[in-house]
């Protein structure tokens, strides 16, 4: 790969996306959207439901690739590099972390589901799996609950458990990139609270692009946030700026107050 | 207080009715497999004894046992189960998880249904040609087998896709997001939760070729052959044959023997049924999610 000529600016920017649009089977689903995710940062992205926030998320790890009818356009720089350019889209995806809305636990032991990803890679060796293992689950905060019972199947753990589950799970690929889609929705607040204490620790390792419905989730987190709106990128704005009224468009401004979504 | 209106007590009528008419339906559905399993215990029992079941025909089939034909039709369903079910799941893994979604698949999903609407009789007539006389493997289990493999193969590939698509796709998702391939996912997570699924989709489908005659009348099956096939070049008798001959074809055969027949034959299907339900019924104990 050249080196870009903006090699400085685009060694503090994770993402980098430009022009980027996405159709499914033709039909516009997210267009324009130019924005930089910051390395080491939570970046918060806002918006109602079908604004295309869980399509732009698609768009950086390459899931178009199994997702029939999806086209996406633009591009999308990880780390400096086009994904596109990755001729092994499935090495990216191991260095991209993802958390989904509803908790999908694996039908496997939680053991299991942590170390699926060192598995999948080629890894065998019993102890270092372990240790693996434990540290994705201490990180998760969930390694207390369920130490004693590491055989048994992470997906009938509790919604708040699974989802913590996922997010060792995640931790576990060792990931560059942590996309974060709405996680709190099937998660009690506690647990919620406990998760964001996580991802606060974790953005000095990792970037973490955070989806949220809760507007409040992106202010108590986000360093940046982005307004998606209707398949289109209203604004990027520090997000204390954008909570005391500085926000660049009225219709965000509008948003963050509860008047609509 | 509440007053049921007059609709509400014509509602509660209607409903009865219908009720008794489902009820009744169900009942004449019953009535035959009653019947038929009634009339064959009652009529075949006497004819089964160790000696009916493994000793050789007498007499031109009028006396004796059915071991041949027995283990003959072991033999063909065996045999045609190893030749459908690595192909017909291997077809259906690629239909399933692997083939977009477009004009082509859907074409070759069509023409699989189809498949499995073929007549039997036209099938056997394909195996005469293709196995017996093009591949050259002569009158023979072998040829036989092939035969209802190519006859069971769409309801193998319909089994299977069914099973497979019962694991979420929430499941595969989270797998291709970690960076998996398609193929890690089936093994890790598709297969491991669907396996038991299509075993017991198979067993059930494969049970019922135990059973054709027609497929197997000109491909391998014999009229009578007193003794034990020692491979799948060999001819066999087969008991659908065997029923149909005795019934049909032998004087003088005691009335006993082929309701006897028919009573082992029917039995094998319901034992191999029996089995797939248990089967069944132990894996929706442990579901995994």
């Amino acid at each position: 790969m050249s080196v870009p000529v903006q090699a400085s600016e685009a060694l503090d920017c994770a993402i980098e996306v430009e022009d980027l649009a996405i159709r499914y089977h033709g039909k516009l689903a997210l267009s324009r959207v130019t924005l930089q995710v910051p390395s080491h940062e939570i970046f918060g992205i806002i918006g109602p439901a079908n604004s295309g926030k869980t399509s732009f998320l698609r768009a950086i790890n390459r899931m178009d690739l199994m997702t029939a009818g999806m086209e996406v356009s633009g591009s999308v720089r990880v780390e400096g590099r086009d994904v596109r350019s990755w001729r092994n889209p499935y090495a990216l995806r191991q260095r991209i972390g993802v958390v989904f809305p509803l908790p999908v636990g694996l039908p496997l032991s939680i053991y299991d589901n942590v170390a699926l990803s060192s598995r999948l890679r080629g890894m065998r060796k019993k102890a270092d799996l372990d240790l693996i293992v434990e540290r994705c689950l201490r990180r998760a905060a969930l390694w207390d609950e369920v130490k004693d019972r590491l055989d048994s199947l992470g997906s009938l753990l509790s919604g708040g458990q699974q989802q913590r589950l996922t997010i060792a799970r995640a931790l576990s690929q060792d990931p560059s990139i942590l996309l974060l889609d709405e996680f709190s929705i099937a998660v009690d607040p506690v647990t919620t609270m406990r998760i964001e204490e996580v991802l606060a620790e974790l953005k000095s390792e990792m970037t973490i692009v955070l989806v949220t419905n809760l507007v409040q989730q992106a202010r108590r987190l986000a360093s940046q946030t982005a307004f998606f709106l209707t398949g289109e990128l209203v604004e990027v704005t520090e997000t204390e700026a954008m909570f005391e009224g500085g926000a660049q468009d009225p219709r965000t401004t509008a948003y963050v107050e509860g008047k609509f979504g | 207080m509440f007053e049921a209106t007059a609709q509400n007590r014509r509602n509660l009528k209607v409903e009865g009715l219908f009720r008794l008419l489902f009820l009744w339906m169900t009942c004449m559905l019953i009535l035959p497999v009653a019947l038929i399993l009634g009339v064959l215990i009652v009529r075949g029992g006497p004819a089964i004894s160790w000696e009916f079941l493994f000793t050789q025909p007498l007499n031109n089939m009028t006396a004796g046992g059915i071991l041949p034909a027995l283990v003959g039709t072991v033999w063909l369903v065996v045999v045609a189960l190893i030749a459908s079910v690595p192909v017909g799941v291997a077809a259906a893994l690629y239909l399933s998880e692997y083939a977009p979604d477009n004009r082509l698949t859907r074409a070759i999903n069509l023409a699989i249904i189809n498949l499995a609407g073929v007549p039997s009789i036209v099938h056997a007539l394909f195996g005469l040609g293709a196995f017996v006389i093009f591949f050259r493997f002569g009158t023979s289990i072998l040829a036989a087998s092939l035969t209802l493999a190519v006859m069971t193969l769409p309801v193998v590939i319909v089994a299977t896709r069914e099973s497979l698509q019962t694991v979420p796709l929430a499941f595969r998702e989270a797998c291709w997001n970690m960076g998996a391939t398609r193929w890690q996912t089936i093994r890790k997570i598709v297969l491991p939760n669907s396996i038991s699924g299509i075993l017991t989709g198979v067993i059930l489908e494969v049970s019922r070729t135990s059973g054709e005659t027609a497929p197997i009348m000109f491909t391998g099956a014999a009229f009578f052959l007193p003794f034990l096939p020692q491979g799948v070049l060999d001819q066999t008798m087969a008991m659908s044959l065997h029923l149909f001959v005795i019934s049909t074809q032998v004087p003088d055969v005691p009335e006993h023997m082929p309701f006897g027949v028919a009573l082992v034959l029917i039995s094998m299907v319901l034992a191999m049924n029996g089995i797939s339900i248990a089967f069944r019924v132990y894996l929706r104990g442990r579901k995994k999610w």
